[in-house]
């Protein structure tokens, strides 16, 4: 059964005619082309998939547009705003925190709600909120830098941050 | 910013190796080869890293085509069963369904990476050998309709008995996995000598035999892998796939579909993620095209990550067996190491795997004698074979314990120790193997000094040291008598320790995978009046930065700025050959067939400005994108106008560079496994508390030093040294690939534990370069030699902590708890294996030792003029 929908994404409206059953991922990906979101698992085990709901991460793998009508979500194509790179991303690409970049978009918009919520974090509470974001080439060490980088450029610090 | 830089010469290796004419034959001392860089060294963002951090990159999933169809994978459930029937007929009648086959619809070929292990079929015909063989697959509308279908094919199966370990392996002849190998069973059984390890071993003050297990793990990229598929209504066959070896991957292709391999083409898309587990070629990306080719439409078959479970091709179970002799002093007299690996189902890179459980080993110490013995065995479950390190995690932990162990009974500092045997540059080794550079004496130093490692350290605690005047000879696997009472501490506390180890890892295997006199790594390199310059290049970029690698070297030698050079990554159609993504080879050998091609197209570029300028060629430099005589700076031409003025002498740029390893293997067989162009050199430094309660153990600092030659960027050379050491603290502490009645126990993210952002500690990288002759500007490998340490330190740390040795990984905290109530009954407080197979290995082919034979300062290269 196809149900009609209207989804706002990164500020644009859509209809779209989905099976009720079909993921925010999958609608995202096939149906609106942003393949900017990816997937490690589809089971909601991996973090890949984070997009933000109303500025909340949520996994797009598991979460169901029918729920998500009404809400403003974002994507990693959403984050670079005018042709500027938000903080994040400018800092991710400088540092070296993407290197095979399938993780990098869910990690960012994760790291967007944190810094959104706590403009300076610590090490620790960058680390909490991004422990459910798997990535497999960094070791996350640049992640975390990146993060603490952007964190300081956007409350308006310049310097690289001391990591501790 | 934890990372900090040297260059080398402070280490006595390395200043021994100027003084001692590294530099033979005509070429530039290092004094002239160093000039100011203005690319090389320094920290810029890969050319890739906008498009990554902006979503942009296309993966291969990411990928979609006008009328494209889904494929789908039916897989086996039965870990060993004949196949008695198979229809495929009630798919095919499903609407949606645009085609379904079987093995009987495919060329009767067999299939795999190696030559000599051609034991894979697309899909099984007979029998099945484990869990997630594919015995049939579809085509359809999408993804939903395409596993519906699978659910109506109809196989009927006869089980057979799973031999699911090597001991169940080797105790059942009579139940054949496979028909061909070296006995029931055993795919491969290697057994080479090089010089008396008897004669060795009574010479030594200390001879220790110990028994190590190190569990299978598996890559678990975040990408799942995905093919799409094209056969065009002219005949020819485009694959893009998420592969790190494209070039493999279309010889396979060839052969399965029986095509012609000039009407193949595969393009590698950027990989997400590989460590290894995209080497093969895999039954999916042959299917695709088979698909594609009977329904004409293209088809994308993308595994589900239960799928890439089962793929998997990773870490190698290995049991091993080691034996080594020691003086008072702690100098190596001979070492003796047998090594079982549980190879699973197919052939895959196996053959190389058993080799490097071996052949790796003499490089990191001076090791005058070695034997090595290796059996490779069949089992049902999913093939093992290459994972960052192939090969060589397994042995590399067992002698950095091993070495622990001894210097605990010789009553040594290990870092003095290991300091003490650190191979020396421009050496051979026993088994014939060119060791150039080595930076290891000043890793270990830069190690001990940054972690404060003798003020942490402080002697071995738990037992006093054995006298090496008493030595424990020829000691039981069960290892020695540890645990003797501990000072003074209460119990139930959190015990922080300290553990050391080192390592050495080739810089591309010396040797390609199918015999050959071609090149290893190719680069065409063009230039036209834009000033603009494209490099087009085999290789894959799978995150470790390859595709940077291939803009920064012509732009260092050109005096252009990285964003300059256009990049043009693995399409069979368009780029030369480079073998792929694999063994740490591409910055050295596709680094140095771009130089070589850079310096080409500036030679051209410098005839025809230096007829304008009116000086002689070897007067003008390119920098800050001009081409002029730094006399007459103002009269520099830009690099758009050099190409112009050359394009008009010489016609179309274009400028092949091309690059094969000195011929250096050792003349006897099997020589070919482990020459290197030159080997990287790692030491780490862990430190950690375990909580005797509970034996969690929790990872504070891990300092690694690492001998990159040369970092041609430092954030890259960091973020591959950070990898490592995570992928390496995952195996030690929870990553294993363990199954039960054929069934995988965990084929998932959730279960198979890896480490998150928690786990994980600070980790302090020191990049140290010793500029070696064989590289790109000096560089060497840096993407899996810090693993190997990893490991090793891990454990040598907890035993620094609480006095167990824990002989097998992943140490998980009931093996801690074990190994403290051992303790408290007053028994030897080791974990590990216990007793090793009834296996008989073949005579050994018995071969001179090389070490110590002088090397050549640089070696005679193909295709260097
Ligand atoms: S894809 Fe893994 S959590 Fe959604
Ligand atoms: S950058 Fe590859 S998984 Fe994170």
């Amino acid at each position: 059964m196809k149900t009609r929908i209207s989804l706002t994404v990164n500020g644009e409206t859509h209809e779209v005619l989905v099976p009720v059953h079909k993921t925010l991922l999958e609608v995202l990906r096939e149906d609106l082309g942003l393949t900017g979101t990816k997937h490690g698992c589809e089971l909601g085990e991996c973090g890949t998939c984070t997009v933000l709901a109303d500025g909340e991460p949520v996994l797009s793998c598991l979460a169901l547009p029918v729920e998500l009508a009404g809400c403003e979500i974002t994507t990693v194509e959403g984050m670079a705003r005018g042709g500027r790179l938000h903080p994040l991303q400018q800092a991710f690409a400088e540092l070296g925190a993407a290197q095979c970049g399938y993780c990098t978009p869910g990690i960012l918009l994760t790291a967007q709600a944190l810094l959104a919520d706590r403009p300076t974090p610590t090490r620790q509470e960058v680390k909490a909120a991004l422990a459910g974001n798997l990535c497999r080439c960094t070791g996350y060490t640049k992640i975390l830098d990146a993060v603490e980088l952007a964190a300081l450029r956007m409350t308006g610090g310049s310097r690289v941050g001391d990591r501790r | 910013m934890s990372a900090e830089r040297t260059q080398g010469g402070s280490s006595a290796g390395s200043a021994r190796a100027i003084d001692g004419g590294r530099f033979g034959r005509g070429a530039e001392p290092p004094s002239e080869r160093k000039h100011e860089f203005s690319v090389v060294g320094r920290p810029l963002p890969k050319i890739d890293a906008w498009t990554k951090v902006t979503g942009e990159t296309k993966y291969a999933d990411d990928l979609v085509l006008p009328r494209m169809a889904h494929g789908k994978l039916l897989r086996s459930p039965h870990g060993h069963a004949l196949i008695k029937r198979i229809d495929a007929a009630r798919a095919r009648a499903l609407p949606g369904v645009y085609a379904a086959v079987t093995g009987a619809d495919l060329p009767r070929v067999k299939f795999g990476i190696l030559p000599v292990s051609q034991d894979e079929e697309v899909l099984c015909t007979e029998k099945v050998r484990m869990v997630g063989d594919a015995v049939a697959a579809v085509a359809a509308v999408d993804e939903e309709t395409a596993e519906r279908a699978c659910r109506l094919i109809d196989v009927e199966y006869e089980p057979l008995p799973a031999l699911m370990s090597i001991e169940e392996s080797l105790a059942h002849p009579e139940i054949r996995i496979h028909e061909y190998g070296d006995g029931p069973n055993v795919h491969k059984s290697v057994a080479l000598q090089f010089g008396d390890v008897e004669a060795a071993f009574a010479k030594a003050d200390l001879v220790r035999e110990d028994v190590f297990y190190y569990e299978g793990n598996t890559h678990l990229p975040m990408e799942q892998h995905a093919a799409v598929a094209h056969a065009g209504p002219d005949g020819k066959l485009t694959l893009w796939s998420s592969t790190q070896t494209p070039h493999y991957v279309h010889r396979v292709l060839a052969k399965a579909l029986d095509m012609p391999a000039a009407h193949v083409r595969v393009v590698a898309t950027p990989v997400g993620g590989g460590f290894g587990g995209k080497t093969d070629p895999f039954a999916h990306e042959i299917v695709a095209c088979h698909l594609s080719r009977l329904t004409g439409r293209p088809v994308k078959i993308a595994l589900t990550r239960e799928e890439v479970f089962y793929a998997h091709r990773g870490r190698h179970p290995v049991l091993m067996w080691l034996k080594t002799g020691f003086t008072r002093q702690g100098d190596i007299t001979g070492c003796h190491i047998k090594t079982w690996l549980d190879g699973g189902a197919y052939g895959s890179y196996g053959v190389a795997s058993t080799f490097y459980t071996g052949v790796i080993n003499p490089v990191t110490y001076k090791m005058p004698v070695y034997k090595f013995e290796g059996a490779r065995v069949f089992t049902n479950k999913p093939p093992c074979g290459p994972k960052r390190g192939h090969g060589t995690p397994q042995p590399r932990f067992a002698l950095e314990v091993q070495i622990d162990k001894a210097a605990e009974q010789l009553g040594l500092d290990p870092a003095d120790m290991r300091r003490r045997i650190a191979a020396e540059p421009f050496t051979k080794t026993a088994n014939h193997l060119t060791v150039t550079t080595t930076g290891l004496v000043e890793c270990i130093d830069r190690v001990v000094e940054a972690s404060g490692w003798r003020a942490k350290w402080r002697g071995w605690r738990f037992r006093a040291p054995a006298s090496p005047a008493q030595p424990v000879l020829g000691e039981a696997s069960e290892g020695a008598p540890e645990g003797g009472a501990r000072r003074s501490e209460a119990p139930s506390e959190k015990k922080r320790g300290v553990g050391l180890a080192c390592s050495a890892y080739l810089t591309g295997a010396g040797t390609a995978i199918y015999w050959n006199d071609m090149p290893h790594s190719g680069v065409l390199l063009r230039a036209d009046r834009s000033g603009a310059v494209t490099i087009l290049c085999g290789a894959t970029d799978i995150g470790q930065g390859s595709d940077s690698i291939l803009a920064y070297l012509p732009a260092e030698v050109l005096g252009i700025a990285p964003k300059d050079v256009h990049v043009h990554p693995a399409d069979t159609s368009l780029t030369p050959v480079d073998l792929g993504s694999y063994s740490s080879r591409v910055t050295l050998m596709c680094g140095m067939a771009a130089i070589q091609a850079a310096e080409r197209l500036k030679t051209v570029i410098a005839k025809a400005v230096a007829g304008k300028l009116e000086v002689g060629p070897g007067e003008l430099v390119f920098r800050d994108g001009k081409v002029g005589a730094p006399e007459e700076w103002d009269k520099a031409v830009t690099f758009a106008r050099a190409v112009e003025l050359a394009e008009a002498m010489h016609g179309v740029l274009a400028f092949p560079g091309s690059y094969a390893p000195p011929k250096r293997a050792g003349k006897y067989k099997g020589g070919g496994v482990g020459p290197s162009p030159c080997y990287s050199y790692t030491a780490c430094v862990v430190e950690l508390t375990v909580d005797e309660e509970t034996g969690e153990v929790e990872l504070h600092d891990v300092w690694i030093a690492h001998d990159v030659g040369r970092a041609l960027n430092p954030l890259l050379v960091e973020g591959q040294t950070e990898g490592s050491v995570y992928m390496g603290i995952g195996e030690a502490l929870m990553e294993g690939q363990v199954f039960r009645k054929g069934v995988h126990k965990q084929p998932s993210m959730l279960d198979y534990k890896s480490p998150t952002t928690l786990e994980m500690p600070e980790v302090h990288t020191i990049l140290v370069e010793t500029d070696d002759p064989e590289g790109p500007f000096g560089a060497k490998e840096a993407g899996q030699g810090p693993l190997l340490p990893v490991p090793p330190a891990i454990a040598n740390a907890i035993y620094h902590a609480v006095g167990v040795r824990c002989d097998e990984v992943p140490i998980a905290p009931e093996m801690i708890l074990k190994g403290l109530e051992r303790r408290r009954q007053g028994k030897a407080a080791r974990v590990g294996p216990e007793k090793i197979p009834v296996f008989k290995f073949k005579e050994p082919l018995v071969v001179e030792s090389a070490f110590g034979q002088p090397a050549e300062a640089i070696a005679v290269r193909p295709f260097q003029s």
